[in-house]
């Protein structure tokens, strides 16, 4: 193993999916599954799919393709910082696509109930 | 279920040992009863996290090796010397304590049969672990069993020794098991780290347009990943977990 500054960067990277406990903080849907274009090289990637650095100072999310920050998250002082600059546009998918899996059980309504009102907020997908 | 277990908003959990008991020298399976358990999806994981009297709380995400099928959670916990969380959770814990954790976590590390059976064109599913990175793996072989899916599926699972294979009671004839440092004489598998060659042998083609999900040391992931795309599969159809490098997943 070498230990130039480089790898040892590329070590400590994770996924977006561990990510998602953190901004769940924040957001009441599963970003992991949101697609976000990249401000500056216009790629777009599932977030689950970024490049996870969580022990910089702030949780920090970075494009697959140009290794831009697309997101940064802290919590400081009791705040909840979040940076999103670096996501041009972000389109998160409300759960319809799993509403016909056979899978079902009562206690979906109250989540079902908070999911719709954000569909209803939520701008219009591309 | 599986709506649910995508949306609904985290809450720390109380949950009880059940059970605590060595997988391998250095894992241990914790078997956990949360009641309320709103489900989950194979291949989500849990925030645990621990707090001391003094109040510090340190946090750690484990992968649910355990299908949405059987009621506990189960947990495989590999012991890392220096950490702060596991040593703990391996060695002290016993069955009759509570643990906090949060979940279930992540919707875009998961695979199961009523995706598929929502999906339409059911697409093969092939897995590759590096480690312990075969616990969210040990949850969609089992879902997959239990539900008798349609969708072929595959695991291609390196360890260190047959010592050292998880879940043993779960993989059966999906699964390819290479050990890399040694192994039995009269071991039937393959030997040797996952390289291109045994890629190439032991999991679907890319002309079969598998689904790839890839876990385990950051290192083993984007090897494995950088050679399957060199194989021919579509980045796309290919997902990650690293679980980082030898320091305790945080």
């Amino acid at each position: 193993m070498t230990d130039t500054a480089s790898d040892l960067v590329a070590a400590r990277r994770l996924d977006g999916n561990a990510a998602a406990s953190t901004l769940a903080e924040l957001f009441a849907v599963d970003l992991t599954e949101a697609r976000s274009r990249c401000a500056s090289c216009g790629s777009t990637a599932m977030l689950g799919a970024h490049h996870l650095y969580a022990d910089a100072p702030a949780l920090v999310l970075r494009c697959p393709s140009c290794t831009g920050v697309v997101l940064r998250f802290a919590a400081q002082r009791g705040r909840l910082v979040l940076d999103l600059s670096g996501a041009q546009l972000l389109v998160v998918p409300v759960p319809d696509d799993y509403a016909d899996n056979g899978a079902d059980d009562e206690a979906d309504n109250e989540a079902d109930d908070e999911a719709d009102d954000e569909a209803d907020e939520a701008p219009p997908a591309e | 279920m599986a709506r649910a277990a995508v949306q609904r908003r985290l809450i720390w959990r109380t949950a009880r040992v059940l059970d605590n008991r060595a997988e391998t020298d250095r894992v241990h399976r914790l078997v956990l009863e949360v009641p309320h358990w709103p489900g989950h999806l194979p291949g989500q994981h849990v925030v645990v996290r621990l707090t001391a009297e003094d109040g510090y709380t340190a946090q750690r995400s484990y992968s649910l090796a355990s299908p949405p099928d059987v009621p506990q959670l189960h947990l495989t916990v590999e012991r890392l010397d220096d950490g702060e969380v596991s040593p703990y959770l391996t060695d002290e814990v016993r069955a009759g304590d509570e643990l906090e954790l949060r979940g279930p976590i992540g919707g875009y590390f998961v695979w199961s049969a009523a995706a598929d059976r929502a999906g339409g064109e059911p697409r093969p599913v092939q897995l590759v672990a590096g480690g312990s990175g075969v616990a969210p793996f040990l949850a969609m072989v089992e879902h997959h069993q239990r539900q008798e899916s349609p969708t072929p599926l595959r695991l291609l699972y390196s360890a260190r020794t047959a010592a050292d294979v998880i879940g043993r009671d779960v993989l059966g004839a999906e699964t390819t098991i290479t050990l890399t440092r040694e192994s039995p004489p009269d071991w039937p598998g393959p030997t040797g780290r996952v390289d291109r060659d045994l890629l190439a042998r032991c999991t679907f083609p890319s002309t079969d347009r598998p689904r790839v999900f890839v876990c385990g040391s950051t290192p083993f992931v984007e090897a494995v990943a950088a050679t399957l795309i060199d194989l021919g599969h579509d980045p796309s159809a290919i997902r990650l977990e690293r679980y980082g490098n030898s320091e305790e997943p945080k």
